[in-house]
């Protein structure tokens, strides 16, 4: 059970779906990390992780639709097992897809796309995708200290 | 959020053996259709070896991958070869975790990828 840790800023962001946007938002999750205890490396994946999942919003949720919104949230979280981490939720409000659908191509089977979700579950210890009430979708993603990037077919649900 | 202009420059140039492309900057959703259509226009001439210098790129997501795997398939199709110099950990890593590594030639440096 994670629950919030005291004394921390949650850090809350409300964009348009714009790739424009994407190079900041991967200096604010750098730079709030960082100042929360996470070395660069650390930094670096959560800013990736949360790169590919703004991507995936952009492309398929919205089908590069610049004027949409979108909504993330960071929080550090603490985990009586797994020690200090944080909560990444992104919301959206466009195309709804089944979650057990968002898996990631084969990587055996070479080719350009699908390769965002491999990447995410990667960089993060858990990845959860659901259907969000009133439309479009919730990503919510916690990553504890402790993580380290796994190759692919190792990682966790 | 500020909206920043592209940060991702593209030089190439040629040796007896075909292009060097060096890119420096970040390659993401919104970079990686320039380099697309940057990349896609230098195999026009249907080199025969294409090396991409990548020492200078900071940051890399699954789109510039993609563009790679991409670009890997057509030099490969006009019968070329396409060599990968200089990648950083991090985006090294974007590669390991794609499996793409065991697909791509890749070399420590320009020098390495362009020796006879």
């Amino acid at each position: 059970m994670s629950t919030p840790a005291p004394g921390r800023d949650p850090l809350e962001l409300e964009l348009l779906s714009d790739t424009a946007l994407l190079p900041g938002v991967r200096k604010t999750l750098r730079d709030w990390s960082v100042t929360h205890g996470w070395t660069p490396e650390q930094a670096g994946e959560i800013a990736l992780a949360v790169d590919e999942a703004l991507s995936n919003v952009i492309r398929h949720g919205y089908g590069y639709d610049r004027t949409q919104r979108i909504v993330l949230s960071v929080r550090s979280i603490c985990d009586s097992v797994q020690g200090e981490g944080l909560e990444i939720r992104i919301r959206d409000f466009g195309k709804q897809v089944d979650p057990l659908l968002i898996c990631g191509r084969d990587l055996a089977d070479v080719r350009p796309g699908g390769l965002g979700v491999h990447i995410i579950r990667a960089m993060m210890s858990s990845v959860e995708y659901a259907c969000a009430e009133g439309g479009g979708m919730l990503l919510v993603m916690r990553k504890f200290k402790l993580h380290r990037i796994t190759q692919p077919g190792t990682h966790g649900p | 959020m500020n909206q920043s202009a592209s940060r991702l420059t593209i030089r190439s140039q040629y040796d007896a053996d075909g292009p060097v492309v060096t890119l420096a900057g970040e390659v993401d959703l919104r970079s990686s259709p320039q380099l697309r259509e940057a990349l896609l226009e230098i195999l026009e001439q249907r080199p025969a070896r294409l090396v991409i210098d990548l020492s200078g790129v900071e940051y890399m997501d699954s789109s510039g991958v993609g563009t790679m795997v991409e670009v890997k398939r057509r030099v490969e199709r006009d019968g070329g070869r396409i060599i990968l110099a200089g990648l950083q950990p991090r985006v090294r890593s974007v590669f390991e975790i794609t499996q793409l590594d065991r697909f791509f030639e890749i070399r420590r440096d320009v020098d390495e990828a362009t020796e006879r």
